[in-house]
């Protein structure tokens, strides 16, 4: 049994051939990528030294060494790329170590990331991973709950033609309301009806996520072609068979393409949604706690922690995914 | 008796709704009576089971603190959505189209920019805030640099992908003409880049919003829409909070109906906009 169509480049040559083949590929698709990505690196590296040259010339004057603008008064007012240019051996030295860098390092935020994941207990209060978890919880429910939604109101858009009319301008209209701008009012406001923890973060997770799976399925659901429905209809087929059999199928594609969008946005709305409650625990707390104190490699590293969970959320759907549609024949 | 009432009214408005989705008017009366729809259920839950106003202030309420407060409301709405959200739109969306001018001209940049601006889309950039709040004071400066950094990705994708929606046999035709590159892309690149241009603006026009009222979270002067949303909240001064809401529900609508308009006018051509006719 093979799944790829016999034209394609490589059909016949057996699983090793198209290994071979995938990595031989594999250069020609990855340098692209690792170049901007170390383009992007090196302009990081680059900024610090100007961003960080203020606190770098008070360390080395509190050293002893002799900087341009001798009294830390003179250079307030200057920028950091004068300052940088005037004082460039200075500046350069002490650009990559501070402990509370304006912009961090690279490697300054790579160690962090490192010490409180891999080196502290998953238990601890102090490891990344206990905090992600935290989050991850709240993201998962209200996900949940926001597809479902999504997918039961796509359902009664697309057989109902007064919900149609009624409901889809309101729910774009819903959009611009920004939700995340109320997120700490539903948190108060549940919190005093005596809703706490998992369930006010998970409601605007899901508020976040309905959205795009509506449109998504709607447009998936009305996927079907006009001769597709009409030979269900020669079947005589009911409105329910119908959905099972033809529109629900049709509409996977779609819906996994909002999914994939909707989960992100879930991760986003349970990050906002731990803002306001004293932002105690989780990825959301870690960001607050470090921007009051002062923190930026934490700040760093709690976003950084937050956006491999988003790459790894994304990938997981991305990948049932790519099961389903080939198991469904639908893959392209 | 009093959930009875609120189903009879209910069941009155949506009888009256599946009447009129069959005229020809339906197109705009059905929407503005399921909202209204809402509204009246909502002030009717509201008074009829005695709701605190701590927890759920009705319409009423909300419209009489919004015409109580209408300098405060404009001064909050200047200082973000004005001089914070569209100087960040403004910036950020301009970069993102010069900047997929420039990569849609180089494959290598495309294959590789591509996969990395996907990934910076999907991040929970909103994170950046506390950062750039720290670079940038608690001015309207930082507010735009967030709403920058928020729009430019979505802007970029979209751009780039439509600069590359257009076929062989359309560039082959632009070169029989003997069109030079600048014609090319005048005549057919951005013209049929537009609908997905057009896109992503109105991605940015929700996301721009947004990203001005959080990032006042993190440090404002003591205006803008984040500001008296987070302080009002800790007064419990719940109708004003959703008098900022209303605002900026407003002004979000308002927008992204502009752009929807400029939209309709720039791409009459394209098949989603002549569907509907």
């Amino acid at each position: 049994m093979t799944e790829t169509r016999l034209s394609a480049p490589g059909a016949g040559i057996g699983r090793a051939g198209q290994v071979t083949l995938w990595l031989r590929g594999l250069p020609a698709r990855a340098a692209p990528i690792l170049v901007v990505i170390a383009t992007l690196l090196a302009l990081w590296y680059a900024a610090c030294i100007p961003m960080n040259a203020q606190q770098s010339l008070l360390e080395a004057e509190r050293a002893g060494a002799i900087v341009t603008p001798a009294t830390a008064a003179e250079r307030r007012d200057m920028g950091g790329m004068t300052l940088a240019l005037s004082n460039p051996a200075t500046a350069l030295a002490h650009a990559f170590g501070q402990e509370r860098p304006r912009l961090p390092a690279p490697h300054q935020v790579l160690a962090e990331l490192w010490d409180t994941t891999i080196d502290k207990k998953v238990t601890s209060k102090r490891s990344l991973v206990f905090h992600a978890g935290l989050t991850l919880a709240p993201t998962l429910l209200g996900f949940a709950i926001g597809s479902l939604a999504g997918i039961a109101l796509a359902v009664g858009i697309v057989h109902s033609r007064v919900m149609d009319l009624s409901v889809m301008p309101w729910a774009i209209a819903s959009q611009t309301i920004p939700i995340l701008a109320i997120a700490p009012m539903i948190i108060v406001v549940l919190n005093s009806v005596g809703l706490q923890g998992l369930l006010p973060k998970a409601i605007i997770s899901a508020y976040l996520s309905f959205f795009p799976v509506t449109v998504g399925m709607v447009k998936g659901l009305r996927a079907p072609t006009p001769a597709d429905l009409d030979l269900m209809r020669t079947w005589n087929a009911s409105g329910l068979r119908t959905l099972l059999s033809l529109r629900l199928p049709s509409s996977l594609p779609y819906l996994f393409a909002s999914l994939k969008i909707a989960i992100a946005a879930a991760l986003v709305g349970a990050i906002i949604g731990e803002l306001p409650t004293g932002a105690v625990r989780g990825l959301g707390a870690r960001l607050l706690a470090g921007s009051y104190y002062g923190q930026t490699i934490q700040i760093w590293s709690a976003l950084f922690g937050a956006a491999i969970v988003a790459a790894g959320l994304v990938a997981i759907v991305g990948g049932i995914e790519r099961l389903t549609l080939r198991r469904m024949g639908l893959a392209r | 008796m009093n959930a009875a009432a609120l189903i009879a009214v209910w069941a009155v408005l949506w009888g009256a709704n599946v009447r009129l989705a069959r005229t020809r008017a339906g197109h705009w009366i059905v929407p503005a009576i399921f909202g209204l729809t809402l509204l009246i259920l909502w002030e009717m839950t509201v008074r009829l089971f005695d709701v605190p106003e701590v927890i759920l202030p009705a319409p009423t309420q909300i419209a009489v603190a919004i015409s109580q407060n209408l300098p405060t409301l404009w001064a909050d709405l200047v200082q973000t959505a004005i001089k914070g959200a569209l100087t960040g739109w403004l910036i950020g969306c301009g970069a993102a189209i010069a900047t997929a001018l420039l990569v849609a001209r180089s494959g290598f940049l495309r294959q590789g920019l591509l996969p990395v601006g996907n990934f910076v889309a999907a991040l929970p950039i909103v994170g950046t805030a506390p950062i750039l709040v720290m670079w940038f004071g608690f001015g309207w400066e930082s507010k735009a640099a967030v709403v920058v950094v928020m729009v430019f990705f979505p802007v970029l994708l979209n751009t780039v992908a439509g600069l590359d929606d257009n076929s062989v046999m359309q560039r082959d035709l632009m070169r029989t003409y003997g069109a030079s590159a600048a014609q090319e892309l005048r005549y057919l690149r951005l013209q049929s880049a537009l609908p997905f241009i057009f896109n992503g603006l109105k991605i940015a026009t929700t996301l721009a919003l947004i990203g001005a009222i959080v990032a006042e979270f993190f440090g404002s002067p003591t205006l803008g829409m984040g500001f008296r949303i987070s302080t009002e909240v800790g007064r419990l001064n719940l109708p004003m909070v959703w008098a900022s809401i209303v605002s900026a529900a407003v002004v979000g609508s308002l927008s992204y109906g502009l752009i929807a308009a400029l939209e309709k006018r720039l791409t009459f051509w394209h098949p989603s906009q002549r569907a509907r006719r």
